[in-house]
């Protein structure tokens, strides 16, 4: 196998290069060791399918998301202010994402402050890749007859009207996807969104992964496919606490993909 | 004398519409006291979803049973107006039924159809307080619910049980008239649903069932006029403000949060960047974020206006079904209750909407998620002002939960949320690197 390509946007430009689209891996991609793993499988399949990509490395920081929602509204705009220097000095015009809190910002909020890129959610990447035959998902392999159900991110689907995308992918591994109770524009939250992630729960008689760890438990599904980072976390941990670890898996796209394709 | 009922009718009519009058202006004057917003953009979007969503009611059929029900009352409330014109001019003018002989039997057809309406309503009415009296449906006894609000609701479905019957009433009575040939009692044709009650009005002698013509015929127009100034002391208001909350809705993505631009210029000049225009400090005395309801849109307050108390998003709201203290509905029913409150006591009383009404614990449990102005049927957003409260909060009182101050920190000195540092951010590379 070929070396695997991990370009910083500083590496190309000093190349005299430019990438068609930047890899926003985002906090959680860089530092989560669960959410790690999707950012190596979504490099992977960018190497395996050569798209001209690149990352920010040590010069991408927080897109000031958890701190806008909980209401530090100067702390987000200076790291908004920052990050569209940078974007701008390299003269980004397209971003991806694994984190759809990410997506959300550097989509509808960089705008005002001045920041314009067309972004995409990887799971819209994968499900273009996979569309235009970029990826070939020959379906029958290890997925097949298992079960896998999609539990939506509030801030892919209610926030952005992302609920497509994700599925067609999950479709295309042919695998039978069996929907919870509570889907697409329904679907519960799984508790870490608004900065939840960063604090514990006020009081109450539950814990909201749990609620929904149980409504993803009772599909059958083999597999509990994610798209965000706080999901990952929330559902692993419900998963962990349902004492289900060992017969239920949390994945996000990327890594589905991956490992569909050997990689 | 001849004239009396006439006057008396101008004098009942005059009385509700002045104090409805009043209470029209006092409703907008203090929506007006909500910061500015404006939101006159893209007219032909806005009207296209209040058709679609106040007057279609495309988000009621989420729930489709409650859904048909509640949309037979709001057909016969627009369509049996027809008939309440009627009467309103019978009222001025000292007539009876004066459609009728210009209508011929399309006014026959006319009433039959408001007669089925209004029976359509009547047990739509019944269903609905059978769904929050006995079935007890879990979002109509939340703790917000409690008192008023409960008694409100009911209070609505009962007046408006007795404005139907009254409708039948004086139709059932008006057609024996009509068979007896009493004076004024023009004859019209069978209504079919109040002639099932022939078999009762055929015993009553005719001056008693000229009283109770005329007494249903009273009961229902002052009924009417007294509901109206009711209404807008009610949640039912619900009724006209869905109209002007869907037009002035928001048109941007869900997940997308209010730019505050009073803070842009001082951030550009903080890093050093070109600032647009003169440099203008923020004014004297401006507040970060929503204390109080002056320092909300005019929006978010014609949104607790408009809300109906109906827990749509209460019971979506993830926060609420896991027992949380969080309830998004009463964030809208703070929000009104304290503009009421400030409208009438004005703002220097002591209090505040965040901290006698909303709590810090309720607005720190909200994720974000947009379960509840996905909910709402006439789109409300609670979530904006639990936002701008959070500013509030974290802007002016510095009083977050230490955790996000913690994380405050963290992204100030490691450009992360974590405590990681920021020279291992791409460490990620180098760890698939040596995996392959």
């Amino acid at each position: 196998m070929n070396e695997m390509e991990i370009p910083t946007v500083a590496d190309l430009v000093a190349k005299g290069e430019r990438p068609d689209v930047l890899f926003w891996v985002g906090c959680a991609g860089s530092y989560d060791d669960r959410y790690k793993n999707v950012t190596k499988a979504f490099v992977k399949i960018l190497n395996k399918v050569k798209i001209n990509f690149a990352v920010l490395g040590p010069e991408e920081t927080c897109t000031g998301d958890p701190a806008r929602r909980a209401g530090n509204e100067f702390l987000f705009q200076m790291q908004a202010m920052a990050n569209i220097q940078v974007l701008d000095g390299y003269e980004i015009k397209k971003i991806v994402t694994a984190c759809p809190h990410c997506f959300n910002t550097l989509k509808n909020e960089y705008p005002e402050l001045g920041g314009n890129y067309e972004v995409v959610h990887h799971s819209q990447f994968l499900q273009e890749l996979i569309n235009e035959g970029k990826v070939e998902l020959k379906g029958g392999g290890e997925f097949k007859g298992k079960k896998i159900t999609y539990h939506d991110s509030c801030f892919l689907g209610r926030a952005n009207d992302v609920y497509s995308a994700p599925r067609e992918v999950l479709e295309a591994l042919d695998a039978e996807l069996v929907e919870m109770k509570r889907c697409r524009t329904k679907g519960l939250c799984c508790g870490a969104g608004g900065a939840q992630m960063f604090k514990d729960a006020e009081a109450g008689d539950k814990e909201i992964n749990i609620e929904r760890t149980e409504e993803a438990l009772a599909t059958n599904a083999d597999t509990i496919a994610v798209a965000c980072p706080f999901c990952m976390t929330m559902m692993s941990d419900g998963v962990k606490n349902k004492e289900k670890e060992e017969s239920v898996k949390v994945k996000d796209l990327a890594e589905l993909i991956a490992e569909h394709e050997g990689l | 004398m001849q004239y009396l009922p006439q006057i008396i009718f101008l004098v009942v009519a005059g009385f509700f519409g002045f104090l409805i009058l009043k209470r029209i202006k006092q409703i907008s004057d203090n929506i007006k006291l909500g910061k500015a917003a404006n939101l006159s953009d893209n007219k032909s979007e806005r009207l296209r979803i209040m058709l679609l969503v106040a007057f279609g009611q495309k988000k009621m059929f989420k729930r489709p049973i409650p859904a048909f029900l509640h949309l037979l009352i709001y057909l016969g409330f627009i369509l049996i107006n027809i008939e309440v014109l009627e009467i309103v001019i019978d009222g001025f003018f000292g007539t009876h039924r004066i459609f009728a002989p210009y209508l011929g039997t399309f006014y026959t057809f006319l009433i039959n159809f408001f007669e089925v309406l209004a029976l359509g309503v009547l047990i739509s009415c019944v269903f609905f307080l059978i769904r929050r009296n006995i079935l007890r449906v879990g979002r109509f006894h939340k703790v917000e619910m409690k008192g008023w609000p409960t008694l409100d609701a009911n209070l609505i479905l009962i007046i408006e049980i007795l404005l139907m019957v009254a409708i039948l009433g004086m139709n059932g009575a008006d057609q024996v008239l009509q068979t007896r040939g009493v004076d004024h009692y023009t004859v019209t044709g069978i209504f079919s649903i109040s002639a099932s009650m022939f078999p009762f009005l055929n015993f009553v002698d005719t001056s008693n069932l000229i009283l109770i013509e005329r007494g249903a015929w009273w009961f229902h127009i002052v009924g009417i006029f007294a509901f109206a100034l009711y209404v807008t002391h009610s949640k039912h208001l619900h009724i006209f403000m869905a109209f002007p909350n869907t037009y002035y809705g928001r048109l941007i993505p869900k997940g997308q949060m209010i730019n505050m631009e009073e803070i842009t210029n001082e951030v550009k000049i903080m890093l050093g960047m070109p600032v647009e225009g003169e440099a203008t400090p923020p004014p004297e005395g401006m507040k970060f974020g929503a204390k109080d309801v002056n320092d909300l849109s005019w929006k978010n307050l014609m949104d607790a206006y408009a809300c109906t108390e109906c827990g749509r998003c209460t019971s979506e709201c993830p926060a609420n079904l896991t027992g949380k203290k969080l309830s998004p509905r009463k964030i809208m029913m703070d929000t009104r209750d304290r503009l009421e409150e400030v409208g009438k006591n004005g703002l220097e009383d002591g209090k505040s909407l965040l901290g006698d009404y909303i709590t810090k614990e309720e607005i720190n449990a909200c994720t974000n998620c947009n379960a509840c102005t996905e909910a709402c049927p006439i789109n409300i957003n609670p979530l904006d002002i639990i936002l701008q409260t959070r500013r509030y909060v974290a802007m002016e009182e510095s009083g977050s939960p230490a955790s996000w101050n913690a994380m405050f920190q963290n992204i100030e000195t490691n450009f992360a949320p974590w405590k990681f540092g920021a020279q291992d951010r791409f460490n990620w590379a180098n760890e698939l690197k040596e995996e392959q």
